[in-house]
């Protein structure tokens, strides 16, 4: 379809990019933190991706490549307005350094139905976008969009080692944070005390 | 090879992915069957994540796909 497109049916680009929208606005939005910002962005992001169509290499997952777009335009926009936190790789604790994970019991079944409350959803948005940038477009891009170890290493750029470590932190941190949180909405459920 | 607490939550992430070397899995395991708690917390991140990954979670403004494809065909046609 690629070949197609640059061949001069543009119209095709529409059908192509359907099943990643999703994908490239989620990962928007968890750096830009408001709706509108992160569909500003998501829409550059296709554009720019179909601008540079010619350059999508196929050996690459085109997903990775895009959401590798959305991420560039993301952080490129962050930066142009100021808002970009300054956490550089120094500050962030990389080091092994254990975090002690929240305690609850009775976690055996999957709390699915737990999604249909508002408030549960805005948590779970909380916490991701809480996360330091390094973590989170880790966890996004391992544990929402399900791209392996080196498709993750390779759209973000770092060593593969470093993906593992940084997602098991982000996994520990979401925990760690949802753990009293979600105590909270299923009080029927038996806790332990927090470490 | 006996594990405290602390190690087997080093080790819930790479044990979640299976991509744990088989000793140490098994040693993660022998652990798991004993101790409530962190039993308790390998079954929280699960559940947490797949939580996370559900596509409620981040769902698409209403109108989102409207837009990107109305501005996607001003530009290709422009």
């Amino acid at each position: 379809m690629i070949a197609s497109i640059l061949a001069g049916e543009t119209q095709l680009y529409h059908e192509l990019i359907r099943p990643y929208e999703r994908s490239v606005y989620m990962m928007a939005l968890s750096y830009m933190k408001n709706e509108a910002d992160a569909e500003d962005v998501a829409q550059e992001a296709f554009l720019k991706a179909f601008h540079h169509l010619a350059s999508f290499r196929a050996e690459a997952r085109f997903s990775t490549w895009l959401v590798g777009i959305a991420l560039n335009e993301a952080r490129s926009r962050l930066r142009h307005e100021r808002y970009m936190r300054m956490e550089s790789i120094d500050e962030t604790r990389e080091d092994g350094a254990h975090i002690a994970p929240g305690i609850l019991r009775n976690w055996r079944e999957v709390p699915s139905e737990a999604l249909e409350r508002k408030e549960v959803r805005e948590m779970l948005q909380k916490a991701i976008t809480s996360l330091p940038d390094i973590y989170r477009e880790v966890l996004l891009l391992r544990d929402v969009e399900e791209l392996n170890n080196v498709e993750t290493a390779a759209a973000l750029c770092i060593t593969v080692g470093n993906v593992k470590v940084r997602l098991h932190r982000a996994r520990m941190m979401m925990q760690k944070q949802l753990a009293p949180l979600l105590r909270n909405i299923n009080p029927k459920r038996r806790w332990v005390p927090w470490f | 090879m006996v594990l405290d607490c602390k190690h087997v939550w080093d080790c819930i992430s790479g044990y979640l992915d299976d991509a744990l070397p088989p000793e140490m899995r098994d040693v993660v395991q022998k652990h798991l069957d004993h101790c409530e708690i962190c039993s308790a917390v390998l079954d929280s991140t699960r559940n947490i994540l797949i939580l996370t990954a559900d596509d409620v979670i981040f769902e698409l403004p209403v109108g989102f796909s409207e837009r990107l494809h109305a501005r996607l065909d001003q530009e290709m046609t422009g």
